[in-house]
């Protein structure tokens, strides 16, 4: 996967902020996770944006992808880059 | 019933879909109170089947798959939905059809399951549900365009309204014939690509996309909100518990007095022997003790049911994650935990959903240290023995003494959590994923034939496990009987008693004495039969409301301060109830389980009894 310099990863995000997805680091993940990320809809041209970061530091995040809201942590945010 | 002659058998359909795309309320609308529930062999996934009407005279068996993204599962439920659709579960038919339920507020994701479930080549009818709050958050369908792409029909349904259903009948009914379908293979299926693919389908069918969601995130502003969003949790939290102790007060009484009525019953019909103590003192004094508590269990699953269909409850495990990653669980633990307030049993089922089987695992071996409903009876008549009952600030201190013994409870569960995920149950953290679904109005019908639900398998398992082990339990405490002349209270002269007797030395270092002992055997069936056992054993004849007093004053009498508190922390740990044992067996499949948890609780029950015998002993009380 080539990492591009202006990629920034969703966990940077602005809440509000909207983007799109440019590239998911599935070799991150395992197999499991990696396809449950994209039947929720994670999947490279997506819009993203996170509505929300839990209280006590921030961690999980509510991010909309397309229709839906799915909740992940920080750790899972960082491997999904959007365009700038 | 009067089927065409041809016809010998009943079809089977199964609802599949994503998760949240209402299957459930599209179940209980085809159905209606037609349901049966049960299990499938070898897992403890609930099996929900119901006959479904057709409109062309036949009728069907329609089953309610258990919600999944795709027929790649990740816990034990959705995998149950991949077994079923391939034909693999013993015992079950193979299905004639099915309908795929599609949430029409988030149709490209939810077409991509049913794009995966086309290639199955099974008889297959789309669902279009919740066409109503599409059309409310302003996106258009073009259903006919849909149907004539996918090739396949296509049906608006909103089954909370029960609209659309008799088309949906009908589409199924075109599509069953006499003959059951060939069995789907399983092929692999590449998710990107029908992804991709249910995106621009999605995107060609809509006609407008409207601001989908906008009223979810109006409302998730405020209850995810990082002040106001704990504090509306807790306010939930501390409304829910109020109202499970004062709501079930008045039903948990007309349960006590209906158990007393029907003993006076008995006592009055039958002459006094054996018979007689087996059917009052062993099964209405066991089940009564255990069914006193539906009251608070359908009160708490109410709010449990309610929460869940409004879609806060994942809101409520988004807050919460924060603090279960802490002790190394996820946010969904949070529910079976809640739960497990009311009852373990009901928690320990809960688990079901959570994916990953260690944290499932772990989540399971906690739940027990939440403190049920059946260790209030204990506590209080303990705090009412000992704590006195003066005020502390503005609080009384026997209700801060009781808040602490939940506290205790709640601290010892995460402890144990991260010590679990440290040893026995260690792995790396399994990632959390969870879909946060748009909020909607409970539906009466399906919060009420969920709490139905809830209420049959509480009972059914009192009238099995817990009859069988309490009858076990009264023979031990029956036999054998005093001899004649006997002076000591009957019970110390039974196995149970034996039993208590010679298991006193291992309790006296943390301060017990022989009768307490002998009271934590019965207090096995359930934890509250302590209670009564403590009363059997200060030779009370029978220790209800009228007489508890009595008991209090007995115990005051009888133990110190030190045994009292002592007494009190091994409560919060208590080895769990023998129902808690049966039920960690089946939703673990192995002995090994409930037998650790037994271990590992009643070795943290002897240490926190001891330490607590010991600091009082030496702060002098």
């Amino acid at each position: 996967m080539t990492k591009d310099a202006l990629h920034r990863p969703i966990d940077a995000l602005a809440v509000g902020e909207v983007a799109l997805i440019a590239a998911i680091d599935r070799a991150g993940l395992d197999p499991g996770t990696a396809q449950r990320l994209c039947e929720l809809g994670f999947d490279e041209g997506v819009d993203v944006e996170i509505l929300h970061r839990a209280p006590f530091g921030g961690d999980p995040l509510a991010v909309r992808v397309g229709n839906m809201v799915v909740a992940l942590r920080r750790d899972m945010a960082r491997l999904i880059e959007v365009e700038p | 019933m009067n089927a065409p002659v041809s016809i010998t058998r009943q079809p089977v359909v199964a609802l599949v879909g994503n998760p949240n795309a209402g299957k459930t309320s599209l179940f209980n609308a085809l159905t209606g109170s037609r349901q049966k529930v049960g299990n499938y062999p070898g897992v403890t996934v609930e099996r929900k089947a119901g006959r479904l009407a057709l409109p062309d005279g036949r009728s069907a068996e329609l089953i309610d798959l258990p919600g999944t993204y795709s027929l790649t599962p990740r816990s034990p439920d959705e995998a149950v939905t991949r077994d079923a659709i391939f034909g693999r579960i013993a015992g079950e038919r193979p299905l004639d059809a099915i309908v795929a339920v599609v949430d029409a507020t988030n149709l490209r994701n939810h077409l991509r399951f049913v794009l995966e479930l086309k290639a199955l080549g099974l008889p297959l009818v789309v669902a279009l549900n919740m066409i109503d709050l599409a059309k409310r958050d302003g996106i258009g369908i073009d259903s006919a365009r849909l149907g004539a792409l996918l090739d396949l029909p296509v049906v608006e349904t909103v089954a909370v309204r029960r609209r659309g259903l008799e088309a949906l009948g009908a589409a199924l009914a075109a599509r069953i014939g006499d003959t059951p379908p060939a069995l789907p293979q399983e092929r692999p299926s590449d998710v990107r690509a029908l992804q991709k693919q249910a995106r621009q389908l999605a995107a060609t069918v809509q006609t407008n996309t409207g601001s989908a969601r906008a009223w979810s995130q109006r409302i998730d502003a405020v209850v995810l909100h990082p002040l106001a969003g704990p504090l509306l949790l807790a306010a939930i939290l501390f409304f829910i518990f109020q109202a499970v102790f004062s709501w079930a007060e008045a039903p948990m009484g007309w349960i006590e007095a209906g158990v007393a009525a029907l003993q006076a019953e008995l006592a009055a019909a039958l002459p006094e022997g054996w018979f007689l103590s087996l059917l009052n003192d062993g099964v209405l004094a066991g089940v009564g003790a255990v069914v006193v508590f539906l009251p608070q269990i359908l009160i708490l699953f109410l709010f449990i049911i309610t929460l869940e269909q409004t879609g806060y409850m994942t809101r409520a495990a988004f807050l919460m994650d924060r603090l279960m990653a802490r002790v190394g669980l996820n946010g969904r633990a949070f529910i079976p935990l809640l739960s497990s307030f009311a009852c373990a049993i009901p928690g320990i089922m809960a688990t079901r959903t959570i994916d990953s089987p260690r944290d499932r695992l772990t989540t399971i071996l906690i739940a027990p240290l939440m403190t049920c409903s059946a260790r209030l009876p204990v506590y209080a008549v303990v705090i009412g023995a000992f704590i006195p009952a003066r005020d502390v600030g503005p609080f009384g201190l026997q209700g801060l003494v009781l808040f602490a013994l939940y506290l205790a409870g709640i601290l010892g569960a995460l402890v144990a959590a991260f010590a679990l995920r440290r040893t026995v149950t260690k792995g790396a953290a399994p990632p959390f994923l969870m879909e946060m679904p748009k909020y909607q109005w409970p539906a009466l019908r399906d919060v009420g034939l969920g709490l139905y639900g809830r209420a049959t398998a509480f009972l059914q398992r009192a009238g099995t496990i817990i009859l069988a082990s309490t009858i076990v339990l009264w023979a031990m405490a029956s036999w054998p009987q005093p001899p004649v002349g006997g002076t000591k209270p009957p019970i110390e002269y039974s196995l149970a008693g034996k039993i208590g007797a010679a298991l006193e030395p291992i309790f006296a270092p943390i301060g017990f004495n022989k009768e307490i002992v002998i009271a934590l055997v019965p207090g096995m069936a359930a934890r509250e039969v302590a209670v009564s056992a403590l009363g059997t054993v200060y030779a009370l004849n029978d220790v209800s409301e009228d007489n508890a007093g009595s008991l209090i004053e007995r115990l005051r009498s009888a133990w110190p301060l030190p045994t009292a508190l002592a007494f009190l922390a091994w409560f919060v740990f208590a080895p769990q109830c023998i129902s808690t044992l049966a039920i960690t067996r089946r939703e673990t499949a192995s002995w090994r389980w409930p037998i650790f948890m037994f271990s590992y609780l009643f070795a943290a029950a002897y240490v926190a009894a001891g330490i607590t015998y010991h600091l009082a002993l030496a702060a002098g009380l």
